[in-house]
């Protein structure tokens, strides 16, 4: 069995049942893959091969003895924003360094306790801002989907895998995994989605604990599951979802079972098709697929409306207010005294402008000033306040939706996978990426990437399926109809298992001297 | 809104990040640029709306006033950068 890690979730779910390998042997096949291909594609910062084995040995054991839990011996990766239990956890800064969490994260805690398998950490965008994981420490993830060229052959431009999420979707497209945890903060899962043909659902905020991932802005912030089907989605989101007295925003609701609803079909589903998302410069073929994911959703039993979300266009520089500002109050604790980074001054104040300017990379510095600024004495009526209200008006366009439809059908980004470099040195060029996703974080609901078609240069792109409060159960459904009209896109040329073998790499991170704990003052 | 060099550094100064002058220059240009774009927010009447405060109408959960955790200094210190016993260690804050 060679293809192991080429199977999806329910496929592997159902042979590890059927005895046709083992939790060990599928374990394996990803180890070697991520040791075959990591060094060209990037997505691990940290494989945890040891651990993954050990997790593997015990899933065997409850395989054969017939208690096997739902998740049992499936390999996952962990996006480096989750707190793992002495497993190095950086968020993909600097500023870290070392960092060893004493705890884990709920979401890790749930997945581990249903079994699920940690192959190792996935790389993402620094704190998880950016659009393109090119603002890792790590630096950037590649793609494994390649252009076509003008004679139709597949080109070697690196293409950027989306971002902040980038290594769970390069890893889950390149099956360097079955499936990924992720995080959505603007569009950090369901873009990243969108750019590797992979599925991508970031829950209504409050479905899933934040507890144990590093914030980047707390009133958006949710975590989701990227996989390589629609039904692979809906396994993980059920492991991962829960009710948790450690984040006092996580909901007290019981998680449905959204597996067993993929069978309901869409028969009399309600779609809105909002206009405002028909956005100037927007590509032909990104409309030319809004308008195929229309037909097939009829062609399943959905009744189509148009329907209007006005403030759709200030969804964007509101987000651009709010989640600055709430990164510069939630990183103000990398100050070199607690954990991580510290770059020593003269005084404690010049050791943490030391720290910071050493530790924090070049988007999180502009987005730490900007938040600084917009909360600054004088300017947060103006700014912040103004930007909340907003804020209150796009989730009212939503609210007012809901009394004709049951969910939205959009395009998930405004254009395929760029190339890396091509949008790093224009931050609002960067920032227009999240123009169809950010709306969902502002509003707090639910939204799920499907992939929907091959652009003209034969890369992925996606539909946005966008819900009511809660209604996960929905977009899974829905996504399923797309998904089974429009068919899965896997990567047809796997060019990075040339690569051979390497080891991961290091962050080219630079550590201020460390004393262990319980060493002498200087 | 145009952000000068002086603003710029200020704000670094509150956010407790060192620039050098040719970051600074580069941090106008890049600042003033996102801050009149985010301007156009001033075209939405807002006069009669409240802030958002939570996306999802759920109330404040309340729980006893018990310790639920503790003894775990170790714990806590372990990953910093300079200790002293259960201390950290940072350079002299008051002469």
């Amino acid at each position: 069995m060679s293809d192991l890690n080429k199977l999806t979730i329910a496929e592997a779910r159902d042979g590890l049942r059927k005895k046709k390998f083992s939790a060990t042997e599928l374990t394996q096949a990803f180890l070697d893959a991520i040791k075959a291909g990591n060094s060209e594609l990037n997505a691990y910062v940290l494989p945890t091969p040891e651990l993954a084995l050990a997790q593997a040995k015990e899933s065997d054991k409850r395989l054969k003895s017939g208690d096997a839990r739902p998740l049992e011996g499936l390999p996952l990766g962990n996006k480096d924003l989750f707190c793992t239990q002495d497993v190095r956890t950086t968020a993909c800064s600097k500023i870290l360094d070392d960092f060893k969490p004493a705890y884990e994260s709920t979401i890790g805690t749930n997945l581990w306790n249903a079994g699920a398998v940690m192959l190792g950490k996935l790389n993402c965008d620094e704190f998880a801002m950016g659009s393109s994981n090119e603002t890792s420490a790590f630096g950037p993830v590649v793609s494994p989907w390649r252009r076509l060229g003008q004679d139709g052959k597949r080109t070697t431009d690196k293409l950027v895998p989306g971002g902040s999420s980038g290594g769970s979707s390069a890893a889950v497209a390149a099956g360097l995994c079955l499936a990924a945890t992720a995080t959505d903060t603007g569009g950090s899962i369901r873009q990243p989605a969108a750019l590797t043909g992979t599925v991508g659902l970031k829950p209504t905020y409050g479905r899933c604990s934040r507890w144990g991932i590093v914030a980047f802005a707390s009133s958006l912030d949710q975590a989701g599951p990227l996989a390589k089907t629609v039904r692979d989605a809906a396994i993980m989101l059920g492991a991962m979802a829960s009710h948790d007295p450690k984040d006092t925003t996580s909901v007290d609701a019981p998680v449905p079972d959204y597996e067993g609803a993929l069978g309901e079909g869409i028969k009399g589903l309600r779609i809105g098709v909002p206009k405002e998302y028909r956005v100037e410069g927007m590509s032909p073929e990104i409309e030319k697929l809004w308008q195929e994911g229309i037909a097939w959703l009829k062609a399943a039993g959905a009744t189509i409306r148009e329907i209007s979300l006005p403030h759709t266009k200030y969804a964007l520089p509101a987000y651009y207010i709010v989640a600055p500002a709430e990164a510069s109050s939630n990183l103000a604790r990398y100050d070199g005294v607690r954990y991580g980074l510290r770059v020593p001054g003269k005084d404690v104040i010049e050791t943490y402008e030391n720290t910071r300017a050493a530790g924090f990379g070049r988007e999180v510095r502009r987005r730490v000033l900007i938040g600084t600024y917009v909360l600054s004495a004088g300017y947060y009526d103006a700014y912040y306040l103004k930007a909340q209200k907003v804020r209150t008006l796009i989730k009212r366009d939503f609210d007012d939706a809901w009394n004709t439809v049951d969910a939205v059908l959009t395009p998930t980004t405004p254009t395929p996978a760029f190339a890396l470099g091509e949008k790093l040195g224009d931050p609002i060029a960067m920032y227009l990426e999240d123009i169809f996703t950010v709306t969902v974080n502002m509003a707090g609901l639910p939204g799920i990437s499907v992939p929907a078609g091959l652009s003209s240069e034969g890369t992925p792109l996606g539909l946005q399926l966008i819900g009511k409060p809660f209604d996960e159960a929905t977009l899974f459904r829905a996504a399923q109809a797309i998904e089974d009209a429009a068919g899965r896109f896997v990567v047809p040329d796997r060019w990075w298992e040339a690569g051979g073998e390497s080891p991961a790499p290091e962050a080219s991170k630079k550590s201020a001297p460390k004393k262990k704990p319980g060493g002498k003052r200087k | 809104m145009q952000v000068d060099e002086a603003t710029v550094r200020r704000i670094a100064r509150l956010a407790r990040i060192k620039i050098t002058d040719a970051e600074a220059k580069g941090l106008e240009k890049e600042l003033s640029g996102i801050l009149e774009w985010v301007e156009q927010l001033n075209e939405v009447d807002t006069s009669a709306v409240e802030p958002m405060t939570r996306v999802v109408p759920i109330d404040l959960k309340k729980r006893e006033d018990v310790v639920t955790d503790g003894d775990i200094a170790d714990d806590i210190i372990k990953n910093a950068p300079m200790v002293e016993d259960h201390y950290f260690v940072v350079p002299k804050v008051v002469e």
